[in-house]
């Protein structure tokens, strides 16, 4: 039996020394194919006495288990190392950079924009807009501000050509965003006419408005935030509250200080002018006006239908493009509309 | 309104620092807006006398002088300046005074001889430009006396951005009377009793248009020295306050406006002849101002004229004839009251403004014409001589004050909080407005200088103003909380702008207006709308298309070698209608435009090179689109490339353009290659639909690819209509895989791979059912089109 063992021992040795699976095979038969050494052994069991059988036989097979086994062992060996191989083989440099297209952006001025309607929608604003191109009326008139009211000098309006090249009667580029405000009340008033008391008015309207002036602070076309909201019981400090908490949040910054001063519009009775300075970065403890804004007059209530004595509120406008500024740390309004991808591209 | 804190201390003096009174006068609505010093800091500069001048020994341009310093003992002093001339009083720094620029005086030795000091110039002192010699001071001034003292160099000046409303705040007199109300602090005005007459020449007054000049008041006074110095006190508070002395008969009328808020003008009294009148101006009527200029007067302005000509533009500007010189010895002084509608927007439509028309369009205080006549008439008299003759008043109907009703619980509900009623009588007394009680209401008659209180609001105002804005409490806003629609058959501009972002296009905003060329050659727009004043040419028409922005956008960016542009914009485009709403004339439809230009992929290791093309961007707008498809038909446009440009539609609308643009504005606009654009009307791709569900098959689908070759200038859309109408109902998509031209097709030709997906919801499919669908399909392709199979 000691040769038994020489075999196991020698058909591990092979075995071991084999990589490829195809020589492992070809191996294999040397111990375990038809003329195999194992084989032979069994074949050669029926020439034995029978009282030497069972033990020769049953010794024969446990060797030929045992090279089995080896076999499979190695079998696997051989497989997993290939695996390996052609794991390593497929490595990649995942630090190289992926394919495809690159995002775009949001112009900056738009990503406030959508952060003061969000803002506004969630004390339930709606979200309002209005033409462009206006007439006298609804830009002035009826925002208490008739021909040669000298609030108009604040405006520098741009006015349309007339087919005899004259500035057209009564039409203008709008000179701010509250237009929509008369716009949307007139509408208001006659969806709900048949009420007895209308719904609140809660409404802000964002847009492009235009002034003739152009330098390094002013652009000849901008951006403005009107709000209002009309109600039966809408207070002066109502207005506070709202423009307060929204210019904080707006900045995310609890700490920042809101002031209100007095000052003048034509459509507002007492008006007001918003400072905020904040209280870190490089602005710090600096006013800066941010808006302008006030209880609504009484005659712009009076022009779209609404009774003065039973609904009151106020209105405030605000500039996207400073409050872009302000956020973001930009320094030169003109910025927002060269189209430089340099720049835009940091807002993405 | 620009003046000098020192004078307005001279009205009314509060116990609050420069900064606390700015501070204040912000607070209440008259907003500091700019602040300056002066002087620059500078120490022990004192009005000194020039004794003696002697040459020094031993330079040419150097003197040395004995100066009293008010010390009584001389000082020796080496001065350069060229004007030093023994009698002249000037500013000397002593040693130990530290200059503007860190610049500090000591005893030294100037080539030898010691010097105790240095006479200045007003350079040196920071207060003036002028470095050509000494700072020469006029012969009174009392020697040793502090110089910024003496001068009030530590005056600052405020200047005050004032809203419209506030007239009233247009004179020092003005000022001093917020400043008495907001501190409590009693103020001293300007109270000039009538001025004696001493002779009989007067000019008669006709009020021809009563509404527009409701008070005149005229005086001559002759015999006056129009060469008289103005005092130095007057002049540095007129220049203080921005205007610049001319003479003194024209810095007293300054200086009286400035004080009392009232503008006046003088005539020459020998140049007028007969009656003055306030009438409007006549037909063909023209006026040679002071300004130099010649205007042909419009109907509507206010003229001051005698019996013969035109004499000024009432409130606005003196006439150059009737002017007074500095030979002038006999005036005709004017003081009046000119309504605000007589005189806004005039100066405007003109090019011009003054100071007086400043004011008269905002409204002067017509309580107080008299006392302004009369106090320059005291002041003329004092500087200039004279003798007074009577005041002559033409007076019709003045401005009614009405009274103005203040309800208690009103002020509570417009401002939020309670006020009590004895509150607001204390801030009515403080404010000097005039009231009376009638139960629980107040009845204020505004004063004649106050022009903005006419309803209660105004009134309301008034008190929170004084009270303070920032005593209001800010509480957290609270309403109903009725919920706001969210409509889920519309998408939002804001999903429309991501969808585009996220597809690797960078939103830009562009003017509005723009150069009138590209509304021809980008929207073939000959007669654009025009700006009646543009603020550049390259900005003088609205925009019907949004391509011009873009392009512009696209070569700004290739200057700046940002080789690979995707731009897009959404905004307002303007046309011609007359039946356009909500304005008519115009139509303002919302667009989105964008534009592609470039590699179809940023440049990267793994993607070949390739530029863009109408397919990029087409299957960007059919992803945007998505879930609805658009047909894309061949259209003409002066913007694109005739060949490769298609309008969209949507549901048989068209909603927009695309294509390649124009080779002719290619090359015309300087770009390397040819950029895609396209333009989409904005409330079309609003539209949305809700998902609708459709029961998906349990049974296998059937695919069968099928190749034809068919003519090349056959267009798949075509093709594809002619199947969907003929294609049996088991067939469930046909989609085009392939389209190849070359070798293997011949000439002219081109070969279409498609596939075609065939299923049944309750059944599996024959192979026979199958291959007679196919068979159907095949023979409408060869019949209709003349298509080949392809094996």
């Amino acid at each position: 039996m000691q040769n038994l063992d020489a075999i196991i021992n020698e058909a591990c040795g092979a075995f071991a020394a084999t990589n490829d699976p195809d020589a492992l095979e070809q191996v294999k038969a040397r111990y375990l194919g038809k003329a195999g050494q194992i084989t032979e052994l069994l074949k050669g069991l029926g020439k034995l006495p029978p009282e030497e059988k069972k033990t020769a036989g049953a010794a024969i097979n446990r060797a030929k288990e045992a090279v089995e086994a080896a076999l499979n062992a190695r079998r696997e060996a051989i497989k997993l190392a290939a695996l390996e191989a052609r794991l390593a083989e497929e490595a990649l440099d995942v630090t190289l950079p992926g394919r495809g297209e690159a995002r775009g952006g949001l112009h900056p001025v738009t990503r406030t924009l959508e952060r003061i309607e969000g803002l506004f929608r969630s004390i339930g604003f709606e979200v309002a807009d209005g033409p462009e191109i206006e007439t006298d009326f609804h830009n002035f008139t009826a925002l208490n501000t008739p021909d040669d009211h000298p609030a108009r000098s604040m405006h520098d309006t741009f006015y349309l050509q007339g087919d005899d090249g004259k500035p057209a009667e009564g039409i203008l580029l709008r000179t701010h965003t509250s237009p929509i405000q008369v716009r949307y009340m007139q509408q208001h008033v006659a969806k709900y006419k048949h009420l007895e008391t209308m719904p609140e008015i809660r409404v802000i309207a964002p847009g492009r408005v235009y002034r003739v002036d152009s330098d390094a602070t002013h652009s000849p076309m901008f951006h403005q935030v009107e709000g209002l909201w009309i109600g039966e019981n809408v207070s002066f400090a109502d207005l506070k509250g709202v423009v307060a908490d929204f210019l904080r949040r707006f900045f995310e910054s609890d700490d920042l200080q809101v002031r209100f001063r007095p000052s003048f519009f034509p459509f507002t009775e007492p008006s007001a002018e918003i400072d905020v300075a904040f209280m870190s970065g490089s602005l710090k403890g600096r006013w800066l006006e941010i808006a302008g804004c006030g209880m609504v007059h009484p005659n712009v209530l009076r022009h779209v239908g609404i009774d003065p004595e039973k609904y009151i509120g106020f209105a405030f406008g605000m500039g996207p493009d400073r409050l872009t500024m302000l956020r973001y740390g930009v320094n030169d309004l003109r910025l927002f509309f060269d189209g430089d991808l340099r720049f835009l591209r940091q807002f993405v | 309104m620009k003046f000098s804190e020192s004078w307005l201390r001279t009205f009314v003096d509060p116990k609050l620092s420069g900064a606390e009174l700015s501070h204040l006068l912000t607070m209440a609505g008259l907003e500091v807006e700019e602040e300056e010093t002066v002087a620059p800091a500078f120490n022990d500069v004192i009005v000194a006398q020039v004794l003696e001048v002697v040459k020094h020994p031993d330079a040419d341009r150097l003197n040395v002088c004995q100066v009293d310093i008010g010390s009584g003992t001389p000082q020796q002093i080496v001065c350069g300046a060229p004007n030093v001339a023994a009698g002249l009083k000037v500013p000397c720094a002593q040693p130990g005074a530290r200059l503007p620029g860190d610049f500090t005086i000591k005893i030294a030795k100037v080539r030898g001889i010691e010097s105790s000091g240095m006479l200045c110039s007003a350079k040196e002192l920071g207060i003036a430009e002028d470095a050509s010699g000494l700072l020469v001071l006029p012969a009174d001034a009392p020697v040793g006396k502090s110089i910024r003292d003496y001068l009030d160099l530590d005056d600052r000046l405020l200047t005050l951005k004032l809203t419209p409303n506030r007239a009233d705040c247009l004179s020092l007199t003005g000022i001093a009377r917020e400043v008495s109300a907001l501190t409590g602090t009693p103020a001293k005005y300007i109270d000039v009793p009538a001025v004696p007459v001493s002779i009989d020449a007067q000019r008669a007054i006709a009020l021809d248009a009563p509404a527009a000049c409701p008070l005149y008041c005229g005086r001559v006074v002759s015999g006056v020295n129009a060469k008289a110095p103005t005092p130095e006190w007057m002049k540095r508070r007129i220049e203080r306050s921005g205007i610049r002395a001319i003479s003194a008969l024209v810095d007293i009328t300054n200086y009286v406006m400035l004080e009392l808020g009232q503008p006046l003008h003088a005539f020459d009294n020998a140049r007028l002849a007969g009656t003055v009148h306030a009438r409007m101006a006549k037909p063909g009527e023209k006026l040679l101002l002071l300004n130099a200029q010649t205007i042909p007067v419009d109907a509507d302005v206010l003229m001051i004229a005698d019996g013969e000509k035109p004499l000024a533009m009432a409130g606005i500007m003196g006439g150059e004839e009737s002017g007074i010189t500095l030979d002038t010895t006999e005036l005709f002084l004017e003081s009046a009251y000119f309504a605000p509608t007589a005189i806004a927007g005039r100066a405007r439509r003109y090019g011009f403004g003054s100071d007086a028309s400043h004011r008269f369009e905002r409204g002067v205080d017509f309580g107080g014409t008299r006392q302004a006549i009369e106090r320059a008439t005291q002041l003329i008299i004092e500087i200039c001589g004279g003798q007074a003759g009577p005041l002559v008043e033409a007076k019709a109907e003045l401005p009614a004050r009405k009274p103005v009703r203040l309800r208690v619980a009103r002020v509570a509900k417009v401002l939020g909080v309670p006020f009590a009623a004895e509150a607001i009588a204390d801030l009515f007394s403080r404010l000097g407005l005039p009231f009376a009680r009638e139960g629980e209401d107040f009845i204020v008659t505004p004063p004649s200088y106050r022009f903005d209180i006419e309803i209660e609001e105004d009134l309301i105002e008034e008190i929170v103003r004084l009270h303070g804005y920032d005593n209001i409490p800010a509480p957290a806003p609270q309403g109903s909380l009725a919920m706001l629609p969210q409509t889920e058959s519309a998408r939002t501009l804001s999903r429309i702008r991501q969808i585009l972002a996220d597809g690797g296009y960078q939103e830009v905003v562009n003017f509005a207006f723009v150069e009138e060329a590209w509304e021809a050659d980008f929207s073939g727009n000959t007669n654009p709308i025009r700006l009646a004043n543009p603020i550049a040419s390259q900005m003088c028409v609205m925009r019907s298309t949004l391509f011009g922005g873009l392009v512009a956008n696209l070569a700004t960016n290739l200057k700046r070698k940002q080789n690979r542009v995707r731009v897009f914009e959404t905004g307002r485009c303007f046309l011609r209608d007359a039946g356009g709403v909500p304005v008519a004339g115009f139509r303002q439809p919302w667009r989105l435009s964008g534009l592609a230009y470039g590699g179809a992929l940023p440049e990267q290791w793994g993607a070949s090179t390739r530029n863009v093309d109408f397919y990029d961007v087409k299957g960007d707008l059919e992803t945007l689109l998505a879930p609805f498809v658009a047909r894309f038909e061949k259209v003409a446009h002066p913007a694109l490339h005739p060949g490769r440009a298609a309008q969209v539609l949507l549901d048989g609308k068209a909603i927009g353009v695309i294509g390649e643009l124009h080779p002719q504005w290619v090359q015309k606009y300087d770009l390397p290659l040819a950029p895609v654009v396209f333009e989409l009307d904005l409330e079309a791709l609003k539209h949305a639909e809700l998902p609708k569900y459709a029961e998906v098959s349990r049974y296998p689908a059937v695919i069968r690819d099928l190749a034809i070759v068919v003519d090349h200038g056959l267009e798949l859309q075509a093709l594809l209509d002619g199947l969907s109408t003929r294609r049996p109902a088991l067939v469930q998509d046909i989609e085009l895989f392939d389209v190849y031209t070359g070798k293997g097709v011949g000439q002219g030709k081109k070969s279409l791979a498609f596939r075609i997906v065939m299923q049944d919801t309750q059944r599996t499919l024959q192979d026979a059912e199958v291959d007679a669908a196919v068979q159907h399909l095949v023979a409408y392709l060869q019949d209709a089109f003349k298509a080949q199979l392809r094996v």
